[in-house]
């Protein structure tokens, strides 16, 4: 059966393809996207305080490397299968590299739904993969020169909203431990699909707004908009199991490889490639991949981590 | 009895909501003593920017200043920003009270 917050983004996606008059508040967005952030903080980090922090480096150093592999791969296509130019490939790639959050929040929703457990750093590893690929990207398209301000990068990459909710949820989560988190459960669990329902409406308006970019960029961004989260996926999978993560942990990294960035990425990439044309890493991301994974990706990506993770 | 009021310069800048606080930045270096940003929508050259979500958003930011500070400040847009961003920027004249403010 689908899910029912997807059905909440198809209408959003047929209201803006019809070009209905519907507009949710950006406030409301902002808020919306505040509280899954900090969900997926607290419930990572309330899994987290019942284990051993320790062992868990090695692993963030794989998952790190997937992100930088995945960029390299990516850009290859970009520029040598599809011709596109030294900045817009670099910064596509960055997009792919990286990773979405609001992918994630349908994953794991998926995966609740059916009762499906999942490793609590998948969290951690949703905030560690959305930086390294934006590096990689800017290396890609700049070298390390001079010209591009790290500082002011850095800044904005680690404080940049995503990193820093994700990362203030896990230590209040981590900290307060589930005991501690149970006065506020009924607000950011209990409302966690509500909040997922509404912001996937949105999600849904913003990606019917791609379609008309899209129709101008040609098929080839269509196509690597769909194969790329598929080999993306499968490396992610090969990673739950060198990492030895339950079928559900592993769909979720899978998912987590395969999801592109939509916020944080286009943001950096805005600053330091500013030569790259937005729309069409936007295009590809929200009007192709977005709509992809979370309509057909999720489910395939657990049935390869079913039949592979044993 | 009338206030003295003089003329000065005011710079108006449309733009990205993305470069905010980089062009923020690059006022304070110039050494702009006030300013006012206010969110904005519109359409232009590089399609409609709609404000629906934070890429698509614009922002308006006003300065008012001596005529040689605007035309440094264009001056320095025009080199860093024209070329990559969506923007506009215009200078008119404008009269006002407590000169030494501005």
């Amino acid at each position: 059966m689908i899910d029912i917050v997807i059905l909440f983004f198809v209408f959003g996606l047929t209201a803006g393809l019809l070009r209905a008059d519907l507009k949710l508040p950006s406030a409301l967005y902002e808020s919306l996207s505040l509280l899954l952030l900090l969900t997926i903080g607290l419930k990572g980090g309330e899994g987290l305080a019942q284990q051993a922090l320790r062992p868990l480096l090695p692993q963030l150093g794989l998952v790190m490397l997937l992100g930088v592999v995945l960029t390299f791969i990516a850009y290859a296509v970009l520029r040598y299968v599809g011709r596109l130019g030294r900045a817009d490939a670099a910064s596509t790639a960055a997009h792919y590299g990286s990773v979405s959050v609001a992918t994630y929040a349908v994953g794991s929703n998926w995966l609740s739904t059916r009762g499906i457990a999942f490793e609590p750093q998948l969290a951690i590893f949703l905030t560690v993969m959305e930086v390294p690929a934006i590096v990689v990207g800017i290396v890609i398209a700049r070298g390390i020169g001079k010209d591009t301000r790290w500082g002011v990068l850095a800044h904005e990459s680690f404080l940049g909203k995503g990193v820093t909710l994700l990362i203030g949820g896990m230590a209040i989560g981590w900290a307060a431990g589930p005991l501690g988190l149970e006065p506020i459960k009924s607000l950011f669990y209990d409302l966690f699909k509500g909040a997922l329902a509404l912001f996937l409406l949105e999600m849904g308006l913003i990606v019917a707004k791609q379609t008309k970019e899209l129709r101008s960029r040609g098929l080839f961004i269509v196509i690597f908009g769909v194969c790329m989260p598929l080999v993306s996926a499968a490396l992610g999978i090969a990673c739950g199991i060198a990492l030895n993560l339950s079928a559900g942990g592993t769909t979720l990294l899978a998912t987590l490889a395969a999801s592109a960035s939509y916020i944080a990425v286009p943001a950096a990439m805005r600053l330091a490639l500013p030569e790259a044309n937005p729309g069409l890493s936007l295009g590809a991301v929200l009007g192709v991949t977005f709509p992809f994974n979370i309509l057909i990706g999720i489910p395939i990506y657990y049935w390869l981590a079913a039949k592979f993770s044993g | 009895m009338t206030q003295p009021h003089e003329t000065r310069s005011l710079l108006t800048v449309v733009t990205e909501a993305a470069i905010e606080t980089s062009l923020l930045r690059d006022l304070d270096k110039l050494g702009v003593s006030g300013y006012t940003v206010t969110d904005a929508r519109g359409r232009g050259s590089r399609g409609v920017r709609d404000a629906a979500w934070k890429e698509a958003a614009n922002i308006r930011i006003e300065v008012i200043c001596n005529r040689a500070m605007a035309e440094s400040i264009v001056e320095h847009l025009q080199a860093h920003y024209y070329a990559n961003y969506a923007m506009v920027s215009f200078i008119r004249d404008v009269e006002v009270l407590r000169p030494e403010k501005f």
